[in-house]
């Protein structure tokens, strides 16, 4: 990758920051609940493309295939079929407000701690020519998915199949007197089974 | 070329040369794809004429080859109609946002030895992502049209698509197993020296499951039920006309050829030559045979790409349930099996995956 001029990356993280922080507030001030729904895909699209900035690729790849390519796709679909009163919705708005504040001012004591850090001489991010980057986002998370951390990520995995387990059971339900057809049996069907020829004489002429 | 470029605008910047070096290519790789689709009309109504004992097009031009064009001209001149009460910028939208992946898709895809337009470490999952999101057009096109048939439609094909989207990624997961590369080039230098170093054989079942499921990703015949003319006029796009429906045509088509490419540089080797290990390249004529080439890759998805207008021609419309069944309960299964079989063999050293 040829080098870009130092400013360039950040005309694009500012630009895209503010896009970012805009779509965001959309989100919440928006009064159809589908533009919302697509707002927040277009929050999740220009995060992954800061995050390209920081050249975490795979991050990156993987929030656009994840959240925008699955979650957000279906839901879009149950906003889309909901029929969503907006004036019901926000009469909650004082009710959460407290509990949102505390969220946020959560949030920024978090963001602030990450500038206290670097501010400390503390090294955040990963060195331009650390084996992170040698070798590919990619290659090195899963390097230490799989060897450092296995025991983190087997469990993850356990619980997601857990939640996918539940989701089913929850969801589930037999419903009597139903009339289903039985795929095998309608594959396994010959023509024997269905049409009888019958031979017999022909008639004749009085 | 590159270089010759860069001789020429010696008073530009480096930075500013590699820019526009990229975009050339961006641009070469965007009109040829977009040719390749009015062929690609051309061609599924000629060979579906044959199949059918028609003529198929042959008024306009020698032979109708100018067919195209004309389709093109009128699609482009067609009024847009924008539905009564439809939310009006989002159905404006919905046709850029169903083109625009498929046409980005083709950024990692490797054209020729050393060539693609972005050589990504992570291209696999690149193009996973990107086919993901083709989906948004559909259904907000669906929604955004208000009308029942648009959206009955758009429910259909984003089921469907939800559905098939993760048979074909584990069937990727497999390639990438073989392979040991997100690195599409890679995965086609991994497949070097004749067919038997495709991953075609060591991965049949994969390599079906991921055709099936393209076509069905790509709403086409036998699983167009999102357009089923008969039941809902033609599914998310009814309210579309002139060039809003001709993007959601070039975006069809353009997604039907990249499933064509992506299995021929996923199982069959892309731009290798299939005679690799037969013929010696310093042999007298045959000797080209056997030199890997964007050749290769053109007549293996064109193969791929008659198959799919084969299917078209020849078998029926699958019902919903069976279209859902097929895909959670057959191809799911069959390709985690088969992502299991290959990982023990891979760690036993057996077989083809060492």
């Amino acid at each position: 990758m040829q080098q870009l001029p130092e400013i360039f990356p950040l005309i694009l993280f500012y630009g895209w920051s503010g896009i970012l922080i805009a779509a965001a507030v959309g989100v919440i001030t928006a009064r159809n609940p589908v533009h919302s729904v697509l707002l927040l895909v277009l929050c999740f699209v220009i995060s992954a493309a800061i995050w390209l900035l920081l050249r975490a690729e795979f991050l990156a790849v993987a929030l656009v295939l994840v959240y925008v390519g699955a979650v957000m796709v279906l839901l879009l679909f149950v906003v889309m079929m909901l029929d969503i009163n907006v004036e019901r919705m926000r009469e909650g708005l004082t009710r959460y407000a407290p509990l949102g504040v505390v969220v946020g001012l959560l949030l920024a004591a978090q963001l602030s701690s990450v500038w206290w850090l670097r501010q400390s001489g503390l090294e955040i991010a990963a060195p331009e020519d650390s084996l992170v980057f040698e070798q590919g986002n990619t290659q090195a998370l899963g390097t230490l998915l799989y060897t450092e951390h296995l025991y983190a990520f087997e469990i993850a995995g356990y619980i997601l199949l857990l939640a996918i387990v539940g989701a089913i059971t929850l969801t589930l339900r037999r419903r009597r007197g139903l009339r289903v057809q039985k795929v095998s049996e309608q594959v396994a069907v010959r023509p024997a089974n269905r049409v009888r020829l019958v031979r017999m004489p022909a008639e004749k002429d009085e | 070329m590159a270089d010759l470029l860069a001789n020429w605008l010696g008073f530009l910047p480096p930075e500013a040369i590699g820019a526009l070096i990229d975009l050339l290519a961006v641009l070469a790789v965007t009109v040829v794809v977009i040719l390749c689709v009015a062929y690609a009309t051309y061609m599924e109504r000629k060979v579906i004429g044959f199949m059918q004992l028609r003529q198929g097009p042959n008024r306009v031009g020698f032979r109708g080859l100018l067919q195209p064009f004309a389709d093109v001209l009128k699609l482009l001149v067609k009024e847009i109609v924008i539905p009564g009460r439809a939310n009006r910028w989002l159905f404006l939208t919905a046709p850029v946002l169903s083109l625009v992946p498929a046409l980005a898709a083709w950024a990692v895809v490797p054209l020729f030895p050393g060539f693609a337009v972005a050589d990504l470490n992570a291209g696999l999952l690149y193009l996973l992502a990107m086919t993901s999101l083709g989906i948004y057009g559909i259904i907000l096109a669906g929604w955004a049209s208000n009308s029942k048939y648009a959206l009955l439609g758009a429910m259909r094909s984003a089921a469907q698509m939800v559905a098939y989207e993760i048979a074909m990624g584990f069937a990727l997961v497999g390639v990438l197993m073989a392979a040991g590369s997100l690195n599409l080039g890679v995965i086609v230098e991994k497949q070097a020296g004749g067919v038997a170093n495709w991953f075609i054989l060591p991965l049949l079942p994969l390599f079906l499951v991921y055709f099936i499921s393209g076509v069905a990703e790509t709403n086409r015949a036998p699983f167009d039920v999102a357009e089923g003319e008969s039941e809902i006029v033609a599914g998310f796009h009814v309210e579309y006309g002139g060039a809003t429906f001709a993007m959601f045509f070039l975006a069809e088509y353009a997604n039907m050829i990249l499933i064509a490419t992506l299995t021929a540089v996923l199982f069959l080797g892309g731009w290798e030559s299939p005679f690799a290990g037969l013929v010696g390249r310093q042999w007298a004529v045959v000797g080209i045979l056997a030199a890997p080439g964007l050749f290769w890759l053109a007549a293996k998805t064109f193969l791929f790409l008659f198959v799919f207008l084969w299917l078209r021609a020849t078998f029926p419309r699958y019902r919903y349930d069976q279209i859902m069944r097929l895909g959670w309960k057959v191809f799911i299964p069959v390709t985690l099996v088969w992502i299991g079989v290959e990982a023990v063999m891979s760690v036993l050293q057996v077989g083809p995956f060492k």
